[in-house]
């Protein structure tokens, strides 16, 4: 018996911070990262709404959101790789080139 | 599923695992070492875990902890440990923008509480979602998005390996030549 605000409260202030990464880092693996927090905060508002309302699809859709979390941090690391590669760095405010 | 835990030890879990999860997620924006910041969003991932135990959805913190943290913070530090060379002392923010980023999140954590505080609440997660529920609702209802999900899966890895495949190996072979 926890009370529904206080983890949607929760997942908000996760939601917040992975924003105040996305915005404030300039490592490219570091706003992963801070994508990460927003998708789990996400997949955390899935879940708990899905299961204090007695629903499958909850529980459904955040399995849907760590599948393409996966998806998005496999392409965003190759992406990071490859940028390291052709411009030599990882930082998303150095990349101003569109044919490397 | 099974009896839920009594509210007491519940309520404990509950600030606990949020304790937890807060403190990650601000050691992972902030820290400097980038491999430190991979650690907490561990951390983060495992506290959501709990969380998930503590609604009710065992399938989904086992999920949480086989994907996120046996998979994709993996791949995590195998990037951080491959790029190390330009990763630098300076991983973390410019000292200018962190004021104003820290306004706007902040704008966006006020508004989404004043939200969520006006919703009336059933006040009680208490209804949980069985296993055997969400498999028959992942084969009947769901089952599109489901396989949408494992194409969409196979191509982002394909265009993974293509991306972070050295290039090298792929320029200095010339493509066979096919007789007509």
């Amino acid at each position: 018996m926890i009370p529904l605000k206080s983890l949607l409260w929760l997942s908000s202030a996760l939601f917040a911070i992975g924003v105040f990464g996305v915005l404030t880092r300039r490592n490219a693996i570091a706003i992963l990262l801070s994508i990460e927090l927003i998708l789990n905060a996400a997949s955390l508002n899935f879940v708990v709404l899905g299961q204090a309302f007695g629903h499958p699809q909850g529980q459904a859709f955040a399995l849907f959101v760590i599948a393409l979390a996966a998806c998005e941090a496999a392409v965003g690391l190759a992406i990071v790789l490859g940028l390291y590669r052709t411009a030599n760095t990882v930082l998303a405010d150095q990349v101003n080139l569109l044919k490397g | 599923m099974g009896t839920p835990p009594p509210t007491f030890l519940a309520h404990l879990g509950l600030w606990f695992l949020s304790a937890l999860v807060i403190a990650g997620a601000i050691f992972v924006v902030t820290l400097g070492s980038l491999f430190r910041a991979a650690l907490s969003l561990g951390l983060v991932l495992v506290g959501v875990a709990g969380l998930f135990l503590l609604v009710g959805a065992e399938f989904l913190a086992f999920v949480q902890i086989l994907i996120y943290v046996g998979a994709i913070l993996t791949l995590v530090v195998f990037a951080i440990m491959l790029t190390a060379r330009v990763q630098g002392p300076a991983g973390s923010a410019a000292a200018v923008r962190q004021w104003p980023a820290a306004a706007v999140s902040l704008a966006l954590f006020a508004l989404l509480a004043c939200v969520i505080a006006a919703i009336p609440s059933p006040t009680v997660v208490g209804a949980p979602v069985g296993l055997q529920e969400l498999g028959r609702e992942l084969i009947t209802t769901l089952v599109l998005p489901f396989e949408v999900i494992s194409v969409v899966f196979v191509a982002a890895m394909v265009g993974a390996i293509a991306v972070a495949a050295s290039p090298r190996q792929g320029r200095g072979q010339a493509p066979p030549t096919t007789s007509a």
